[in-house]
C-alpha cells in the first residue's frame, strides 16, 4: 500500500524498461536524483549538502534480485542495467530506493517481449 | 478515549509510517566503508580479504573519459556462484562507489555510471562463496567529475 502511494508521488522520478531477449530479461532504469557529494559549492560559495541514494532494491514478482548500496560516486541521475534469468512476459519488476535524507522512490514495469 | 491513549496511538502510527520504507531494505548502508578515503580502508570495512586476481571478471569502460562526472562501466563476472560485485575508484575522494548483491537468477552483471575525480584504476571485487576475486582497469580522466 505504501508503495502505491509512493508510486504516484515519485513515478516521474524514475524510468524503467524490461525486455525479454532469449532467456535473459534486460532491465534498465534511470532515476532522477542529484547525487550530491557534499563537496560541491553553489554560486555563492556555500557547500551544497550531500544528497545521494544509499540503498536500492530491485525485485522480480516481489522476490529480491538485486540489492545495492551506493555512495556519492554514482553519477547524477543514476543509471542501471541488470540481466535476469527466469523472468517471463508480464512479470513485474519493481525498484525501491532511499537516500541519505530519508526520501524514498519507487518504480515498476512489466516485462515485454523484445 | 483518554488523551494519553490517543497520543500513544498517534505516535505508534507515526513511527510505523516512518519505518515502512526502511523495511524494504534488509541490508544497512555501510557508512564506515563509504566514508573511508583510502581503498584499503573501505575494503577492510567491507570485510574483503585475500583477493585473487581473476580474468573471469570483465570491466568495460572508456580508455579516456572526457567527463569524469559520468563514466559508464559494464562489469561481468564469469565466476561461479558470484554473490556480489563491488566497484572502487582508487583515486576518488572516497574510493568505494557501490556494491551490488545478486540473488534469484539475477546474472552477475551490471552497467552503471560513476564519477571519477582523476586518472585512476577502477577496481572491481567479486565475492563468490567465501572467496574474493579482483580485476582493475585504468581510465584516463580529462575533466574532474567529483565536485
Amino acid at each position: 500500500m505504501a508503495n502505491e502511494t509512493q508510486s504516484k508521488e515519485s513515478a516521474h522520478n524514475m524510468r524503467m524498461s524490461a525486455k525479454l531477449k532469449g532467456d535473459v530479461t534486460e532491465v534498465k532504469m534511470i532515476i532522477n536524483h542529484p547525487m550530491e557529494t557534499g563537496r560541491k559549492k553553489d554560486d555563492f560559495g556555500a557547500l551544497i549538502p550531500a544528497h545521494f541514494i544509499q540503498l536500492i532494491t530491485i525485485l522480480l514478482n516481489g522476490k529480491i534480485v538485486c540489492e545495492a548500496q551506493w555512495g556519492t560516486g554514482i553519477a547524477k541521475n543514476p543509471y542501471l542495467t541488470l540481466h535476469l534469468k527466469g523472468a517471463k512476459v508480464d512479470d513485474k519488476i519493481t525498484a525501491n530506493w532511499v537516500d541519505n535524507l530519508g526520501a524514498a522512490g519507487y518504480g515498476d514495469v512489466l516485462v515485454v517481449a523484445n | 478515549m483518554q488523551r494519553r491513549t490517543f497520543l500513544t496511538i498517534v505516535l505508534n502510527v507515526a513511527t510505523a509510517v516512518i519505518m515502512l520504507p526502511l523495511q524494504a531494505f534488509a541490508a544497512a548502508w555501510n557508512k564506515p566503508a563509504f566514508e573511508a578515503e583510502k581503498l584499503d580502508e573501505a575494503s577492510k570495512h567491507l570485510a574483503i580479504n585475500q583477493e585473487i586476481p581473476s580474468l573471469d571478471i570483465t570491466i568495460i569502460a572508456p580508455e579516456r573519459a572526457e567527463n569524469g562526472a559520468v563514466v559508464q562501466v559494464e562489469i561481468t563476472s564469469q565466476i561461479v556462484n558470484t554473490e556480489s560485485i563491488t566497484i572502487f575508484v582508487e583515486k576518488n575522494p572516497t574510493a568505494l562507489i557501490g556494491q551490488f548483491n545478486f540473488s534469484n537468477n539475477a546474472q552477475p552483471f551490471v552497467i552503471t555510471r560513476i564519477k571519477m575525480a582523476e586518472d585512476s584504476d577502477i577496481k572491481v571485487t567479486v565475492k563468490a562463496g567465501e572467496k574474493y576475486y579482483t580485476r582493475s582497469k585504468k581510465v584516463v580522466v580529462l575533466e574532474n567529475g567529483c565536485g
